[in-house]
């Protein structure tokens, strides 16, 4: 490859607080139009700002999350500019003293680990929506005006699709954890910007950027980035220079496009807000914000190889949602063999989430339920295969595993007479695959296993039926 | 009996005695308003049968003694207050018709003291003026001589109280629109330490600057109506926690020894005979009463103009950019999209000087042009509050003139300059968020009222109104305006 | 000139206003204002700290505790156009 990408990212995190940032309004996603509003948030005159408390702490807290230093002194300012979705036309947001500086984030993408730089965090309000099938013009809903956001800048410390969007799942994993945002892309509470150059590798010149707008989903993020950096390379080798600009990405046509009428950098007129007073945060209020923090994912993930004895894969999979550590956690007050219940969490709840299209923060299920299967196999009550199966049942009707076991007749057969009996009798009636294993074919025996799981409909026990077998063949 | 020449003290010693009723008052004073508006034109819009149903239910109150510290009187409000229900429109064509769905908090404390609103005052559009002839809807005319100007931005206000339209006014004040009014109103004018009185519902000019404050006919009187709308608002973050505000309370205190500073810079060239004269005056009668004036010095006074003008018009065009045609207010008939809206829309809703302020106000906060200009006055803001902070340390008072001059003819002052100049006493007292008074202390050859400006450190208005009140005694009484 | 032509064009599309014939009064409007504002470079501010807010207050908060939203129709009762609830703009292409 002649030519890297450098990419940076404006990561906008919808704060979870009740309610809005300035003003009393609640902080709820959907809802009919400008049913969530007031004069506040919909900039009428006379009306004035008033800073919700929780916003700082929550701002404070996902700096220090994200490794940040904390400001003891930062204001809010006001950037002007004009868009029907902007009421007051002018954002309240932090231009030179943001709440949070110089953190960073570690990720691992393809096996090697790299320190993404984060510049700053700034507070910011959120705009509000225009809706475009009017039939006299656009329609404005102020609902989401007002949410408080904070603003995560990168440095251009990332070089690939794949660096991005490992980025942005830690941020989302990050922010979750510490519970300041549900981060739900689709809802919009996390939204991102890209910033894409390339440059000839080996150059520490940055290349001109393209800032690319309507990134909303993780896989958008890597698309564009993956598109832009192509669309770019291209211009260089026709010999045409890469122009400044915004572009829009769009994701069914899979490309960008030059956004109009946004060519010319906006003059923001950025000024102190004169209606609201200075944030002022001690080092004990600092100190308190940390101590208040629960365990962030990479600390839980060396707690789980340490403590728990987990791979590091395993320990990676299982901290990379708050949810399904909780879960597992969870699961883990009642059952002490980690390993296992990690396999199943993996293996199991992963793929049953995934092949239902549930999201782990939307995931209702009680680990003990999984503990209580998990229990029925290591207790002999029934196999492995058999347990995972009623785990399955379970998850999907609420259903208690010993009841499923109970109503569908499920119990192992470990009954070595009973077995014996039919074991005798498929033996009998397959001399070609006892010939295999007299001869030293030692996997002709998972021919019987198979043939006694069949005729037993999966309820034999599987090391049982085994040792039987080789006693019947030997005989 | 002419309850309208009643002071607002007097009125309510008359309520409480039962020997006028809330209603009788009301009605007077309606009276008052249809007999004199065709000449002052101070109202942009009356309130009468609202005002008489609210009198109605305070005769009642009233009489058992209940009701509020202002129960049953009716009031003047300046028109860039909201009031909910009742049309607000800044003296703007880009609100002619605006009616807001919330009071603001000052009307608020007022209702919840007892007052009754019988209008909302003409202003200078956006309070952007210092004569009300930047009204979108017409003039107002100084009750002294209605071919003057009453001054502004709360020319309305101001000539409401001198002729006797209401027992008293709000107004509000950015860098002299309460005092210089009633300099040239013959009234009494108050704007507080910012932060006293809450901003939540006033339509916002310069956000670091105004201040709300009473008009009114005497000193007594303002300390009553301060009382009334001081005091902490959780809804505006600007606003100071106070433990109380009754500031009624010690204006009779002997004000022997109290140290006043004059600061020279305010007798330089510009300053008129006749008021100089008044001012000379009025020092004599405070020497008379004990008190030790003394010469002092504002070094920066002469800078405090521009950096005035650099703040006030930055932030008033952030505030004012919410006004576009979308929302609320005006909006234009024709438009080819949404730029065009929003131009369309402000080019004919805004006044001329409205937008002279709102391109300075960009202008200044622009690229470029930050640092040199809005940056450059912040900083000059922090030498002007320095320079009163050192006086404060000598003394308990600065006296100066309100205005250089007396109320000038309509018409007369047409370049922005010179509109601006007559500001020039008033504005260093908004920069450094300082209380001050203005009260009548003589008159000119012309006959006009002339005005005398006092000024406390932060929070010290017991001890402004105490002194005002002090020389209002000795002084004597002020002549009514011949309407 | 301290103010060119182009500058006024320029402030005046920030200003979302519309000058026509103003527009060489608003030139010199803006002139003379800021010959007055030169004034200021005789103060020395170097070492100065600017005051942005006059209060000495800082930290002032609202709890998180939700308030009832204003209804809908009393917000939008003074929008010069609307439907479905919404303000109506002319249409947006993005």
């Amino acid at each position: 490859m002649k030519y890297e990408t450098v990419v940076g990212l404006e990561v906008h995190v919808e704060l979870s607080t009740n309610t809005k940032i300035f003003c009393s309004c609640a902080n709820e996603f959907g809802g009919e139009p400008n049913t969530h509003a007031c004069p506040i948030c919909t900039g009428m005159p006379g009306v004035l700002p008033v800073l919700n408390e929780n916003v700082v702490e929550y701002a404070a807290k996902a700096g220090l999350a994200l490794n940040c230093e904390i400001a003891n002194f930062s204001k809010m300012d006001r950037k002007g500019y004009y868009y029907p979705d902007l009421p007051k036309a002018y954002q309240i947001s932090q231009f030179d003293l943001p709440i949070c500086n110089n953190g960073y984030v570690t990720i691992y993408t393809n096996g090697v680990e790299k320190k993404i730089r984060i510049l700053r965090i700034h507070i910011e309000e959120d705009a509000g929506k225009l809706l475009h099938e009017g039939t006299l013009g656009s329609k404005v809903d102020y609902n989401r005006c007002g949410v408080p956001l904070i603003e995560i800048v990168t440095e251009p410390d990332l070089r690939s699709a794949d660096e991005a969007k490992d980025f942005l799942d830690t941020i989302k994993s990050t922010m979750e954890y510490i519970d300041v945002s549900d981060c739900k892309m689709q809802e919009g509470s996390l939204r991102c910007d890209v910033n894409v150059s390339v440059r000839p590798k080996g150059s520490d010149k940055l290349g001109t950027r393209c800032e690319m707008k309507n990134v909303n989903s993780f896989s958008s993020a890597y698309k564009s980035i993956v598109y832009e950096a192509k669309r770019q390379i291209e211009l260089i080798e026709d010999g045409e220079q890469v122009i400044q600009q915004t572009r829009r990405w769009d994701d069914e046509k899979g490309k960008t496009f030059a956004m109009r009428g946004k060519e010319e950098a906006h003059d923001y007129r950025y000024f102190p807000d004169p209606d609201l007073v200075p944030v002022v945060l001690t080092d004990d209020q600092i100190i308190g914000y940390r101590n208040s923090l629960p365990e962030l994912p990479k600390d839980k993930k060396t707690r789980y190889i340490n403590e728990l004895e987990l791979s590091d894969y395993d320990a990676g999979v299982l901290t990379s949602s708050k949810y399904i550590a909780d879960y597992f956690e969870q699961g883990l007050k009642a059952y002490d063999n980690p390993k296992n219940l990690a396999n199943w969490v993996m293996g199991d709840l992963l793929r049953i989430l995934k092949d239902e299209g549930i999201l782990p923060e939307d995931m209702q299920s009680d680990p003990a339920l999984m503990i209580e299967a998990l229990k029925l196999v290591d207790d002999g009550v029934v196999n492995v295969t058999v347990g995972k199966n009623v785990f399955e049942e379970s998850f999907k009707t609420n259903k208690s595993p010993s009841t499923i076991v109970e109503e569908k007749g499920l119990k192992q057969i470990s009954d070595t007479g009973e077995l014996e009996k039919m074991i005798k009798e498929i033996v009998a009636a397959n001399p070609k695959p006892v010939a295999d294993y007299k001869a030293g074919n030692k996997k002709a025996l998972t021919f019987f296993v198979g043939q006694m799981m069949k005729a037993t409909k999966g309820k034999a026990n599987p090391k049982i039926v085994n040792e039987l077998v080789i006693k019947e063949i030997d005989g | 009996m002419e309850t309208y020449k009643l002071t607002l003290k007097q009125t309510l010693e008359k309520l409480k005695k039962g020997e006028v009723s809330p209603s009788e008052l009301t009605k007077n004073y309606i009276d008052r308003i249809k007999s004199v508006e065709p000449d002052v034109d101070a109202l942009n819009e009356t309130e009468f049968d609202e005002a008489i149903k609210k009198a109605k239910q305070m005769d009642k109150k009233v009489e058992k003694g209940e009701g509020g510290i202002l129960a049953g009187v009716p009031y003047i409000l300046k028109d860039n207050m909201c009031t909910k229900g009742l049309k607000t429109t800044c003296s703007s064509k880009i609100l002619n018709n605006f009616v807001p769905p919330y009071n603001a908090t000052v009307v608020d404390k007022l209702e919840f003291q007892g007052a009754i609103l019988l209008a909302k005052a003409n202003m200078d559009e956006f309070a952007m003026g210092s004569s009300t002839e930047n009204s979108a809807f017409k003039k107002t005319n100084n009750p002294f001589d209605l071919k003057r100007v009453p001054g502004g931005s709360s020319g309305g206000s101001a000539a409401s109280v001198a002729a006797g339209e209401a027992a008293f006014a709000l107004g509000s004040d950015t860098g002299g629109s309460i005092r210089q009014p009633a300099a040239y109103c013959g009234v009494i004018g108050l704007k507080p330490t910012y932060g006293v009185v809450s901003r939540y519902g006033l339509v916002a000019f310069a956000s670091s600057l105004d201040q709300i404050g009473p008009l009114t006919k005497t000193v007594e009187d303002s300390a009553i109506v301060l009382s009334a709308i001081a005091g902490h608002d959780k809804k505006d973050s600007t606003s100071i926690e106070m433990k109380t505000h009754n500031y009624t309370e010690g204006l009779d205190k002997e004000i022997k020894g109290i140290r006043i500073g004059v600061p020279k810079e305010y007798f330089k060239e510009g300053l008129s005979a006749d008021v100089k004269a008044s001012i000379d005056n009025a020092i004599k009668t405070y020497e008379s009463l004990g008190a030790v004036v003394e010469e002092t010095t504002l070094p920066t006074f002469d800078y405090a103009l521009s950096a005035y003008y650099i703040i006030s018009s930055a932030e008033a065009t952030s505030n004012l950019s919410r006004y576009d045609g979308v929302k609320y207010g005006y909006r234009a008939d024709e438009f080819s999209d949404i730029v065009d809206l929003y131009k369309q829309t402000r080019t004919e809703g805004f006044g001329k000087e409205v937008k002279r302020r709102i391109m300075l106000g960009n202008y200044v906060l622009s690229s470029g042009y930050y640092d040199a200009y809005y940056l450059k006055a912040q900083k000059v803001r922090t030498l002007i509050k320095q320079d009163f902070d050192n006086i404060f340390e000598k003394y308990d008072l600065i006296l100066s003139p309100t205005t250089p001059a007396v109320a000038f003819k309509a018409g007369e002052k047409e370049d922005p300059m010179a509109m601006y100049m007559t500001d020039i006493y008033t504005v260093p007292i908004n920069i450094a968020g300082l209380p001050a008074i203005s009260i009548p202390c003589g008159m000119s050859s012309e006959n006009m009222p002339i005005g005398m400006q006092l000024i406390g450190k932060p929070l010290s208005e017991k001890t402004i109104l105490n002194a005002g009140h002090i020389y209002e005694q000795a002084r004597g009484s002020f002549p009514l305006a011949k309407l | 000139m301290r103010v060119s032509e182009q500058e006024v064009e320029r402030i005046a599309n920030l200003s979302r206003l519309k000058l026509g014939e103003e527009k060489k009064d608003m030139q010199k409007n803006l002139e003379d204002v800021l010959s007055h504002f030169d004034k200021l470079n005789e103060l020395d501010t170097a070492d100065v700290k600017p005051t942005a807010h006059i209060l000495p207050v800082e930290n002032v908060y609202r709890k998180d505790e939700i308030e009832p939203s204003m209804d809908r129709d009393i917000l939008t009762s003074n929008a010069p156009q609307k439907e479905d609830g919404c303000y109506i703009v002319p249409r947006i292409v993005e």
